[in-house]
């Protein structure tokens, strides 16, 4: 990839006036889309997305459905007018892998063999795309499919770390995903230390590679924090409370 | 919509406990060690009409990549490079499972994925093949036909099209009073660098190369990772519905490197037959 202008200033100050390990503004709001089991909506720099869980509820067609384990269904939208020229609202081909990736990234903290022959549904629909999306899309569904109250071995968080300006930065944002010389999204169980989600487009060396996900990890960790915040809002009232009496 | 499914090929209980004690005591079913390889064999420019083309045998898997040339408009955004696309297709011949129709998302994966790995890595220098700067640019399409599915289609397409684009011969095109004339002459591609996907899949806690349909019937979780010919990281696609922990990326991407740069060596020397 191309530079055309440098996105780290000399005081390593980036374009959106973030430093390298800065996350970009995040604030999630549960129960947002009233007749879903589960929804949450997250704002993520300025990523707009919704996401509802439906289910688990029975698997339409029949045959779709799984004798030993539940059915997860995941499908991940970019409406019209997220995009800066109209996006076709039919599925493209980018987005029919990110809801695949999606899937494959929320399924292992799922206990889906608590519900066989059912299926749950999540759509995370980009109302206004920034980059990352995919990242914002999975820490939502996964608040979402907390809020439906499906059991869950973890929460999934997921944030990106790519290179910028030869840096390893944390959080890559639109203009830095596409000026950028890598971008690699990472979704993680925080608690059972496991990897769910890993893609990286770009070139890093190996050190920069370790780098990286060391970075895009410690992201995740910090979401987390805010993914808890939001549920304890919902459901036990006062966020400060609970935290001082954990504290 | 994205929705988990059964494994279209059954493995049997037994023979999946026959595995997992076999690949426990880092032997495979098919004699293979661990981090070892099928053999993988390269016939080039088995078609004619094609501006460059590769048969690739991983195993018992094979893909056909041809490569096609022509000029077109450049992407947007892009409008001082030429413009490679990749695509993939799991023909209908591949096996019992498949049938004819519009590419499953597991398709549309593989067609990404291996997209990725070229495009990423900047294999191709796509500088060099704008004709009039943003209005006239070479189009290399690199198209792939799966004709056998055993696993592992992910490095055996990816291979297919690097063996592909590094022994296509590109026609010369000169712009005359603003219309592209071919001149009849032939050049090759302006290749930079090799790119070379890994893929490895985990089953249990173990870790294995290049699985066959029969271990991606078993595994928890797989990931691809492709390298350039620095040894630096171009490309990663982690893919099913388990996951892996930090230790194992890390061991798995340097595994990645080094067996890329073997796979790397070996299409070097297999493409260099043929020029």
């Amino acid at each position: 990839m191309t530079q055309t202008r440098n996105l780290i200033d000399e005081k390593g100050i980036r374009t959106d006036g973030r430093t390298g390990d800065e996350l970009r503004k995040i604030k999630i709001e549960v129960g947002v889309v009233k007749n879903a089991d589960g929804s949450a909506y997250i704002e993520f720099g300025n990523n707009k997305i919704i996401v509802a869980v439906y289910g688990p509820r029975e698997v339409h067609p029949k045959h779709m459905a799984l004798p030993d384990r539940c059915v997860l269904r995941c499908r991940y939208h970019m409406s019209p007018f997220s995009t800066d020229t109209r996006k076709n609202p039919a599925p493209s081909r980018r987005e029919v892998e990110i809801s695949k990736v999606i899937r494959e990234a929320l399924e292992p903290a799922l206990m889906l063999e608590d519900y066989p022959r059912a299926a749950i549904d999540v759509f995370v629909e980009v109302l206004q795309a920034d980059g990352g999306s995919r990242c914002a899309g999975i820490t939502a569904a996964s608040v979402a499919l907390a809020d439906a109250g499906i059991n869950m071995r973890d929460i999934v968080t997921a944030c990106a770390a790519g290179k910028v300006d030869e840096r390893i930065v944390l959080d890559i944002n639109d203009t830095e995903d596409k000026e950028g010389g890598a971008d690699m999204p990472v979704a993680y169980l925080p608690h059972l230390n496991q990897i769910t989600l890993l893609q990286l487009d770009g070139s890093l060396s190996s050190e920069q590679f370790n780098e990286c996900l060391d970075k895009a990890l410690n992201g995740c960790k910090s979401i987390y924090e805010i993914q808890r915040l939001a549920l304890m809002k919902k459901y036990f009232g006062s966020e400060s409370e609970e935290i001082r009496e954990e504290q | 919509m994205s929705s988990s499914r059964r494994s279209t090929l059954i493995v049997e209980h037994l023979r999946k406990q026959q595995m997992w004690e076999a690949i426990s005591k880092g032997k495979r079913l098919d004699g293979r060690n661990l981090d070892e390889l099928r053999p993988l064999s390269i016939d080039l420019g088995i078609i004619k009409k094609a501006n460059g083309s590769a048969k690739v045998n991983l195993g018992n898997s094979e893909v056909i990549a041809g490569v096609k040339v022509e000029t077109g408009e450049p992407f947007e955004g892009l409008e001082n490079k030429g413009a490679l696309i990749v695509s993939a297709e799991v023909l209908p011949t591949a096996s019992p499972f498949i049938e004819p129709g519009p590419p499953d998302e597991e398709t549309i994966e593989l067609a990404r994925v291996v997209d990725r790995g070229v495009r990423e890595s900047e294999m191709i220098d796509l500088d060099q093949l704008a004709l009039i700067p943003g209005e006239i640019v070479y189009t290399i399409f690199v198209d792939c036909s799966i004709t056998n599915t055993d696993g592992n289609l992910f490095d055996c397409t990816s291979y297919a099209v690097v063996s592909a684009l590094m022994s296509c011969k590109l026609p010369v095109f000169e712009i005359q009073d603003n219309r592209v004339i071919d001149t009849g002459a032939i050049k090759p591609a302006p290749v930079t660098t090799i790119p070379v996907s890994i893929t490895a899949a985990r089953i249990g806690d173990s870790i294995i190369l290049d699985p066959t349909s029969e271990e991606e019937a078993c595994m928890n979780a797989r990931i691809t990772i492709t390298t350039n010919s620095d040894g630096h990281f171009t490309a990663v696609q982690k893919g099913a519905t388990g996951a892996f922990n930090r230790e194992q990326i890390k061991s798995i991407s340097e595994l990645a490197r080094l067996k890329g740069q073997e796979v790397r060596d070996k299409i070097k020397e297999l493409t260099r037959i043929g020029e």
